[in-house]
């Protein structure tokens, strides 16, 4: 896939700027690219405290009842406002960009990405109803 | 009596410097005037020896692309009123190599677009004797988007991930790729997976999607490399379900 | 067969857990992080919950909503280290830290979900 190296590698009198490590902070598209990015690590976030919570569930309800109190120190609560906040994002974001990945056709034209982005919003509705159903069913 | 504004352009001449500067020029517009304009009047009016690409003026040859005021921009497309009262930094394409002044190499894009070989492979040829190959309105329309990109490479001066990593293929290649891929008549598709799918040609994406936004074409490379994803990993799970060969 | 990058099939799994942590986890952050602790929703008694979780459907849905939460994360941050912090000559080790790390977390959660409750 190269062409003649010594024609374009090395050519001494090129200049190539250097990209900077803070090329996201440059524009504004670019820092919501990070952000979204960024959501990944509250993602994981969320999967630690579940399996903490599962854990302490299992230990008994003394240490249930610790996690619990755990999650109302406000530091922690903060940190899940904020948690809370970038999963939206990251909800919101993967939906919206299904369409472009995902081109269904029927009747050989393109469906418009309204129709692929609004059943996610409703099935996201609809399955948060059935998992909160079932955990405070009792 | 014209308006004026203040251009502020990149000058790079290296046999006389080490590193780009930037020159003003103070240039006369009417409200038809693009930045094109503005720059041809400083070559011909002020400084002959600037620098810089352009055929069309019309936004279909793809060659006058340059950074404005930060964003990748077709300067025959870019009115100057819309900058007024300026002034209006004018800049090589991002992420290129700058040969000199507003010009930036483009063999890194040229090298990588014949490498996706972007023409319809058949495996036999059809004689002239059968005809011509017939295409139906959807057939076409499948392709049609991917189709419209002049090359002008815009894309790559928004994509950070060819900025950092230039043996990325980048987003107006893939595109390109798949335009053909999806082509009726086009039989390559396994070339060109075989071609793309290693490390560096389409996984690199991470779907900034800033590509997309400064595409003068409505290309949408971004949606291109996404839906060429979700077809690279399909036939990554096929090829251990089924044998190779199977087309 | 010809050599093909292994990034298609993390990026398959990349993919699944971006769905399943965009249509689930909002919901278990909003109970578990919000509505109970700060009494919004009366939370369920502990024997309501535990015995949830020990249904074997719960444990199942937990332990792939975690595994494939924790590998799109590592996919997604193996490349925000290489964009964002620019160390791809670290490459080895990112691709260890990050998908190694799913792996252990998967782990753990099977042993938690499976044989610790």
């Amino acid at each position: 896939m190269k062409g003649s190296p010594a024609y374009r590698e090395f050519h001494p009198k090129w200049y190539r700027t250097r990209v900077s490590t803070y090329w996201w902070l440059s524009q504004w598209s670019y820092r919501k690219f990070m952000l979204r990015e960024l959501s990944s690590v509250f993602v994981a976030y969320v999967i630690v405290i579940t399996l903490m919570q599962a854990h302490a569930l299992g230990q008994g309800r003394a240490e249930y009842a610790a996690f619990q109190e755990l999650m109302t120190r406000p530091f922690v609560v903060l940190l899940n406002v904020v948690t809370f906040l970038f999963l939206l994002l990251h909800t919101i974001t993967w939906f919206n960009l299904t369409p472009r990945a995902i081109v269904l056709r029927l009747g050989g034209r393109r469906v418009p990405d309204l129709f692929i982005i609004a059943p996610n919003y409703v099935a996201w509705l609809v399955i948060s109803g059935v998992v909160a159903w079932f955990v405070l069913r009792g | 009596m014209a308006e004026t504004i203040v251009l502020q352009v990149t000058r790079y001449r290296p046999e006389q410097e080490a590193e780009p500067t930037i020159q003003e020029y103070e240039v006369p517009f009417t409200d038809d005037w693009v930045l094109l304009d503005a720059l041809n009047y400083v070559k011909d009016n002020i400084d002959g020896s600037l620098s810089f690409r352009w055929s069309c003026r019309m936004g279909i040859c793809g060659s006058c692309g340059m950074m404005v005021n930060g964003e990748p921009k077709l300067t025959c497309a870019a009115f100057v009123s819309e900058y007024a009262p300026g002034p209006v930094r004018i800049e090589p394409l991002r992420y290129f190599p700058i040969i000199r002044d507003l010009t930036t190499d483009m063999t890194d894009f040229m090298e990588k677009l014949k490498s996706v070989k972007p023409w319809i492979i058949r495996q036999e040829e059809k004689p002239i004797s059968e005809g011509e190959y017939l295409q139906s309105p959807e057939e076409l329309d499948r392709y049609k988007q991917f189709s419209m990109c002049i090359n002008c490479m815009l894309c790559y001066a928004a994509c950070p991930v060819y900025g950092l990593d230039p043996t990325f293929t980048g987003p107006a290649v893939i595109a390109l790729a798949q335009r053909y891929n999806l082509d009726s008549r086009d039989q390559g598709s396994r070339e060109r997976l075989e071609l793309l799918s290693d490390h560096e040609g389409i996984w690199g994406c991470t779907f900034v999607g800033e590509c997309t936004k400064v595409c003068p074409k409505n290309v949408d490379p971004a949606g291109a490399i996404q839906q060429y994803k979700v077809t690279a990993t399909t036939d990554w799970f096929k090829s251990f379900i089924m044998p190779r060969g199977v087309e | 067969m010809a050599e093909r990058s292994s990034t298609a099939f993390f990026w398959a799994l990349f993919s699944a857990g971006g769905v399943a942590a965009a249509f689930l986890l909002p919901v278990h952050v909003f109970l578990f992080g919000l509505a109970f602790p700060l009494g919004w929703i009366e939370p369920p008694g502990y024997e309501s919950l535990l015995g949830l979780l020990q249904s074997p459907v719960t444990r199942l849905y937990l332990l792939v909503l975690c595994v494939l939460s924790l590998f799109h994360w590592a996919h997604r941050f193996r490349y925000m280290l290489y964009d964002g912090a620019q160390i791809k000559h670290l490459n080895e080790v990112i691709v260890v830290g990050t998908y190694g790390g799913a792996v252990v977390g998967s782990v753990v959660a099977a042993y938690l979900l499976f044989l610790a409750v």
